[in-house]
């Protein structure tokens, strides 16, 4: 009788210490976590903010500036820190504060993994111009030549995006066989990554057909063609 | 954006982007499973089964860390969540049927370690899905590891007769045989869509 | 009685045998087919190889130290899950770390980082040496299983840049004319890769006996 209640204690003892000694490491690991989640989380955000930046200057070479907007109801309004599922774009401006143009951010599923983009809208011009890939898990060699080829990012000189008098797209931006390209509202695709630079296309033409008569719109409004004070 | 479908979700984990072949996950139940087609089917029965119940468990785990705003203890989350997982099944294995536990033997525990598994939570949480799309996400994932572990140990049951060089002999032999076959699989890119 | 202790003198390895074993005799990826899962993902540039090699060996030489110091507090039945969570910890860590250096970085490795966590080497080198050695020597063991697990690393790497790109770091090795082996980089180049150095590895081992 003796023997079974002192197994029992010496049980509880164990199990206590079992539980004492998860408790310490598991508290003494979370504070280490959230003391170097804490320490990094400001350069951490600067740098996905300079990232930013840079796609955003390589997309609008004139601007010098840039302000993100978020669409809503086909209004632009500020868009502040938190995140948003409503579409995204940046507005550059040049040194003068004037709107220079939009660059957008818009993804969809490419050869391998979901693509992401930043394109440049231009509403004085009515065109498209340029593209920067931000995230893309194509293949190497392949499917990445959308980022490296120089004749197919020379698609992304002046795509046409012009709207009619409904303030629709007149024509829908397309990608079409390599060497096939007549309109200037087509992209020219690159053979031997087909799959991939269509899906380019298609995502400038889905995002394009739904946000460019808002943003024509927009860079008619004042509020919007001259620089906000932040 | 256009939503990937449910099937295409489940093709998608399966053959093209197959988490052993494709993104090299599980490697080592891959290459350390000898080779029997027996029990590479039933450690990828095993893993399926642990992947569902991760794959639900992470989904949840990640939306509370999102409503008490604590990103950072993700993975501790995820991982207790996984050994805990594969001890609970470890136990319910052995009381349902020993013989199966024995026959698994050591491959359960390792379970825990297996990357595939805490891949599959760590790809379905940056890749955004929904409820359902996790779960069809893991069945696909384990079965598209299912179907690597039974491809390979088929071969190298086959290789058991083949002459080769001793040197050459044992993990470096399978790991040309998986890259052919990841070769292979790449063919699947572009299916369904 | 003295030649008791002369025995055990000439036996116990020394300190420097704790840190050399990692690099050639007991290396992680050649010799003990260790974690493999980052070795073949992330050695498509020698760069990557070097920046997961080197997280890598911040992990275990941390988690190393920190099982060594709690070895006596950690109660057996707990071990292996205390392990893991404090695995977990300095992989978290490192994560943010690297966020903070530099996006691009993150970004190529990827989820790749938190999979450290379930990297065999590091979980086995707690249990099998920390957990019953000096804080030193557990560091020394931790330092060169590390460094011949980048070593390692970086042998892919290199391999797979130069014949799939025709870079080293980032530097054109060869003339603009080279065609590159687009299969190195591809997953299955991994593996060829991986296999082309164990066959080496073990072809050499063969004929040393």
């Amino acid at each position: 009788m003796s023997d079974q209640a002192i197994t029992s204690s010496e049980s509880r003892k164990r199990s206590l210490h079992m539980l004492k000694a998860m408790v310490g490491i598991g508290s003494m690991c979370a504070l280490l976590i959230v003391f170097t989640y804490e320490s990094t989380l400001s350069q951490i955000k600067e740098n996905k903010a300079e990232a930013l930046e840079k796609a955003i200057f390589k997309v609008l070479p004139e601007a010098t500036a840039s302000v993100p907007y978020e669409i809503s109801g086909g209004e632009l309004s500020i868009k502040g820190e938190e995140a948003t599922t409503n579409p995204v774009v940046f507005a550059g401006y040049n040194n003068a504060n004037e709107l220079v143009g939009f660059a957008i951010d818009a993804k969809g599923q490419g050869y391998a993994d979901i693509l992401r983009i930043l394109y440049g809208y231009d509403p004085e011009e009515q065109t498209v111009k340029g593209l920067y890939v931000l995230e893309s898990k194509e293949t190497p060699g392949l499917g990445d030549k959308i980022e490296k080829d120089a004749s197919f990012l020379s698609n992304f000189e002046g795509l046409d995006a012009s709207l009619n008098t409904n303030n629709e797209i007149q024509n829908r931006i397309t990608t079409v066989k390599s060497g096939e390209k007549k309109n200037k509202w087509e992209i020219d695709g690159i053979t031997g990554a087909t799959i991939s630079s269509r899906a380019i296309g298609e995502i400038i033409g889905t995002s394009s057909l739904e946000l460019v008569p808002v943003l024509f719109n927009a860079a008619n409004e004042p509020s919007v063609a001259q620089k906000p004070e932040l | 954006m256009n939503d990937p479908s449910l099937g295409y979700i489940f093709l998608d984990a399966c053959l093209i982007n197959n988490f052993v072949l494709a993104y090299f996950l599980g490697i080592c139940p891959f290459l350390g499973v000898s080779g029997k087609i027996d029990t590479a089917g039933k450690m990828g029965a095993a893993v399926m089964f642990v992947m569902l119940i991760s794959s639900v468990c992470a989904y949840g785990i990640h939306a509370f860390l999102e409503m008490i705003n604590a990103p950072f203890l993700q993975l501790i989350s995820f991982i207790v969540v996984i050994a805990s997982t594969v001890q609970l099944v470890e136990m319910f294995i052995k009381k349902m049927s020993p013989a199966l536990f024995r026959s698994l033997g050591i491959f359960l525990p390792l379970i825990t370690t297996n990357c595939a598994i805490l891949g599959l939570a760590l790809f379905q949480t940056a890749k955004g899905y929904g409820f359902l799309e996790c779960i069809v996400y893991a069945l696909g994932a384990g079965a598209g590891f299912t179907l690597a572990l039974i491809l390979i140990s088929g071969l190298r049951e086959q290789l058991e007769f083949a002459d080769i060089p001793k040197f050459a002999r044992g993990t470096a032999l399978t790991l040309i045989v998986a890259g052919i076959l990841s070769l292979t699989f790449m063919g699947f890119a572009g299916l369904g869509s | 009685m003295s030649s008791v202790v002369e025995t055990n003198k000439s036996n116990l390895p020394s300190s420097t045998d704790e840190f050399i074993k990692g690099l050639w005799k007991d290396n992680p990826v050649f010799v003990q087919v260790l974690g493999m899962c980052p070795v073949l993902a992330v050695t498509n540039t020698a760069e990557n190889a070097l920046a997961m090699g080197l997280a890598t060996l911040f992990v275990l030489l941390m988690s190393n130290i920190l099982v060594s110091l709690l070895r006596n507090f950690i109660p057996k039945q707990v071990r292996i899950a205390s392990y893991i969570l404090i695995i977990a910890t300095f992989v978290t860590i490192i994560d943010y770390v690297i966020q903070a250096i530099s996006v691009d970085l993150h970004k190529s490795l990827g989820a790749f980082i938190s999979l450290i966590v379930v990297n065999c080497l590091i979980l086995s080198r707690a249990e099998a040496f920390a957990s019953k050695n000096g804080l030193g020597k557990s560091a020394l063991d931790a330092l060169g299983m590390g460094i011949g697990f980048t070593f390692a690393l970086l042998c892919l790497g290199a391999v797979r840049e130069v014949l799939g790109n025709g870079s080293i770091f980032g530097w054109s090795v060869f003339a603009d004319s080279f065609q590159e082996w687009i299969v190195m980089i591809l997953p299955a180049g991994g593996f060829f890769t991986l296999a082309f150095w164990l066959l080496l590895f073990n072809y050499w081992k063969e004929r040393k006996v």
